[in-house]
């Protein structure tokens, strides 16, 4: 089954710096770190102590309100640091490679014989079941219920988008093996959404529904695809799960060998020579960047992800648990003087035509953080429909979280939203709301009430 | 520019957190971000931002008044001089215009933003820019012999009850601009309306009659206006409100930037339109007998749906609320322009009720989508386990 998505409302905001299509293999690390933070809504128990032997496989910890969901370590090594914030709030767990590859290995089965109970339990026990998110709210899936669909989106429509098709070439087969063994957890309600413009492999994939989407960013955003094939109804689960995650799944069921690749775009205008580095779930991020030219005579901030939703990272710090991109920004800490005047200092990418800057955009533009004005209330209305396909208001739905109005919430949708399809509206709007923060604490706000 | 950059940095020491006048700190950031953007770099959420901000949509507001509000100085030099028979050139109009329209702007400006950095420093938020735009439209609305101290208290009204009063801006629920002209007009009636305000020294020079077209129409006198001059302006009138050429201007830079909401004004134009063609056919006196096309281009109409009706707080801030709100804006203008023989123009009351039904029109739009939601929701329970 094959289907077309139109998406018309959206940007594209073309930044400089895109990773070229070099792939280099990175296998050994520094330091690796594994943080509960990555995973919404999560609460670690340790399992481990600081000092314990590790292999790749063995538990470090688990959830709090669920027992069988646990995170493992990604490499052999010893637990040299537990990390912790304000409360003894798990932040960071490092584990300190060793040179050898000592692994937790299972037995594997046929995949002829395999039933939903034993891949369930399978990704369970090797600590794989984190690949699985859910929808509403983006947490770890709950592995009691049966969703209504599971969803993955080959399209990275963010600015500095990765390419699946380039990450995963030589992983073809284990993709088709990934789909066909979530065929088997949930038959027929498979789907997978690709580029309409640029399908790769991916249009060649059997037993999963395909879907065809077109237009700009948000398109690539799990919630628009969802809302505009089969929204989410009340009390309804949609699991989703990151294309290089299918791989890590198929190699796992045909190794019995926790599988935790992880393919990294680096780009930005900082990095002189953006290209692409496969290497391991956590591993730091300053060993990757030895292998690069980054412009250092200038201030810049590491970003785990794209420039609207990704989270900042010192330079010594390690990769998150679910990103393909790290972007590499100027900071931009400097002063305009007579900023605000419209139709001047058009080299900053603008979605309004206040600004000449849509002229000047073929070449991508040289992007920096400066927040480009100050907070104010909200005045302009409309521009957030403009940048925003669901059918969903979104500054009624911002004010009601702002307001803890959780029928309100309910009513306007927010079981169809989660932070990072309000990254455009933090970047286009006029009064520089942190629609995302807000989205945020409304979603926390509405486990609370709901649990 | 590093240098000036360097003073301001200096000047601002004292107000820095822990500082002497730490509490006046909105004041000297409001001075010190109109010179510099401030070099705040994004800490939460996304880490780049469009370079719009509060302060460039508001000056492009500025910048889409100034043509209508330099035709609206000249033309009330040229009324003045025109209705005297005196000799006079173009130099002369507009000389005359500013001598009357300038300290009208400097009052606004001087009160309304006094009373802005007050509740800014009191309630320690930074200034909103929101009253660069009301400052100029109040003079913009007003008659040119108002006493300046008749503008002065409508702006203290206006800013403290129909915004700070709210929560300030943002939040208000009537047009400011708008509050201080309808303050004006209910609390000195003589200086806002009759056939003696409208142009400059008429009150006090019998030779000079100054009514406006609605005025002559609700009167039942003959107008001695064409078309064309109610096109282009030069008929008596609020200082900026009688040249269509000139709003119309300011339209296409509003509507181009998107600052302003097309579809308010499209959607008030077809209300006013409708009504007043309906008028046309029913015909019973002057002003219902008044070309619905006419009616567009006289009075404070065109004036108000670009300028007023698009004010984005107290508008619809919905896109299908706004074209109802528009649309109803047109209609209750002609409406009242016909059967109120007290008030012949309509478009300030219209948008004022409008204000105040904006909310009302969004609640219905999202209960339908909240409904919308609900009953798809009801549809699928049986999937549910």
């Amino acid at each position: 089954m094959t289907k077309d998505i139109r998406i018309s409302k959206g940007a594209k905001v073309n930044i400089k710096g895109s990773a070229e299509k070099i792939l280099t293999d990175i296998s050994s690390t520094d330091s690796c770190a594994i943080k509960p933070g990555n995973f919404f809504n999560f609460n670690p128990k340790m399992l481990v102590k600081e000092g314990a032997e590790v292999s790749i496989g063995t538990p470090i910890c688990f959830e709090k309100n669920d027992s069988r969901v646990i995170l493992v370590s990604p490499v052999f090594g010893t637990v040299k640091k537990i990390i912790r914030g304000d409360r003894r709030k798990i932040l960071e767990i490092l584990i300190e490679p060793n040179s050898s590859n000592k692994k937790i290995s299972h037995k594997v089965e046929k995949i002829d014989s395999l039933s939903p109970e034993k891949i369930k339990n399978f990704l369970l026990k090797t600590g794989s079941w984190p690949f699985i998110r859910q929808r509403p709210f983006n947490v770890l899936a709950d592995p009691d219920i049966i969703p209504k669909s599971i969803h993955i989106s080959t399209i990275s429509s963010v600015p500095l988008g990765v390419d699946y098709d380039f990450i995963l070439k030589n992983n073809k087969e284990d993709f088709q093996l990934g789909i066909n063994i979530l065929n088997i957890l949930l038959p027929g309600k498979v789907n997978l959404f690709v580029d309409k413009d640029f399908q790769g492999f991916f249009s060649k994939i059997e037993n999963a529904n395909i879907f065809r989407v077109s237009g700009p960013h948000p398109s690539g955003n799990v919630s628009v695809q969802i809302q505009k094939t089969n929204p989410i109804n009340f009390g309804e689960k949609v699991w989703v799960i990151r294309p290089e995650d299918i791989v890590n799944i198929a190699i796992l069921f045909s190794t019995g060998i926790y599988s935790c690749k992880r393919t990294l775009a680096i780009s930005g205008s900082s990095v002189l020579n953006p290209q692409y580095f496969k290497t391991t779930i956590g591993s730091d991020l300053s060993s990757i960047l030895k292998k690069l030219n980054i412009d250092l005579t200038i201030q810049n901030r590491y970003i785990n992800g794209d420039v609207f939703s990704g989270i900042e990272v010192q330079q010594d710090g390690h990769i998150d648990f679910y990103n393909n991109l790290v972007s590499i920004i100027p900071e931009g800490n400097k002063h305009r003087f007579f900023g605000w005047l419209p139709f001047f200092y058009n080299k900053i990418p603008s979605l309004s035509r206040t600004s000449l800057s849509w002229l000047f955009g073929r070449k991508g533009y040289k992007v920096d953080t400066n927040l480009n004005g100050e907070e104010r209330a909200l005045v302009v209305t409309g521009e957030m429909e403009k940048v925003f396909p669901m059918d969903i208001y979104p500054m009624q739905l911002i004010k009601a979280c702002m307001a803890g109005d959780v029928e309100k919430m309910e009513g306007l949708g927010i079981y169809e939203v989660i932070p990072e399809d309000f990254g455009l509206i933090d970047y286009s709007n006029t009064s520089k709301i942190e629609a995302q923060e807000i989205i945020k604490e409304g979603i926390e706000l509405m486990i609370k009430e709901i649990a | 520019m590093k240098f000036l950059r360097k003073k301001l940095d200096d000047l601002r020491h004292p107000f820095r957190k822990g500082g002497k006048w730490e509490k006046f700190a909105p004041a000297i950031n409001a001075f010190d971000t109109f010179l510099f953007v401030p070099s705040h770099t994004t800490f939460k959420g996304s880490h780049i931002r469009d370079s719009v901000d509060l302060k460039r949509t508001m000056s492009t507001v500025i910048i889409a008044l100034l043509p209508a509000l330099i035709y609206g100085i000249y033309n009330s030099g040229y009324q003045y001089y025109s209705q005297l028979d005196l000799p006079f050139t173009f130099l002369d109009a507009f000389i005359h215009g500013s001598w009357k329209i300038l300290p009208m702007i400097f009052v606004s400006y001087f009160v309304g933003l006094t009373i802005e950095f007050i509740f800014a420093v009191y309630r320690g938020h930074e200034v909103n820019e929101g009253y660069l735009v009301t400052g100029l439209l109040i003079p913009m609305i007003m008659p040119i012999d108002i006493p300046l101290w008749m503008v002065a208290i409508s702006v203290a009204f206006s800013v403290v009850i129909a915004k700070e009063a709210f929560g300030g801006t943002g939040m208000n629920i009537l047009n400011p601009a708008l509050t201080a002209r309808a303050f004006a007009f209910f609390a000195y009636p003589t200086y806002m309306s009759g056939n003696k305000v409208w142009v400059s020294e008429a009150s006090n020079v019998d030779a000079i009659s100054g009514e406006t077209i609605l005025g002559s129409l609700a009167a039942g006198e003959e107008i001695k206006y064409s078309v064309a001059e109610m096109f282009y302006g030069s008929i008596p009138g609020s200082i900026a409100e009688t040249s269509v050429l000139y709003i119309l201007l300011g339209a296409v830079i509003l509507m181009f930037t998107g600052v302003g909401s097309w579809r308010i004004m499209l959607s008030g134009i077809l209300g006013a339109s409708l009504v007043g063609y309906l008028f046309n056919l029913w015909g019973a006196n002057a002003l219902m007998s008044f070309s619905w096309l006419n009616h567009l281009l006289v009075g404070g109409f065109a004036f108000g749906i670009v300028f007023m009706a698009t004010d984005p707080v107290t508008a619809s801030q919905t896109n299908k609320g706004k074209w109802i709100y528009g649309f109803l804006i047109g209609v209750f203008c002609i409406l009242i322009r016909v059967f109120n023989p007290a008030y012949p123009e309509g478009v300030f009351l219209a948008i004022l009720l409008m204000n105040v039904f904006a909310p009302t029109i969004d609640h219905y739009i999202i209960e339908a989508n909240i409904k919308g939601r609900r009953k798809r929701w009801k549809q699928n329970t049986p999937k549910i386990i």
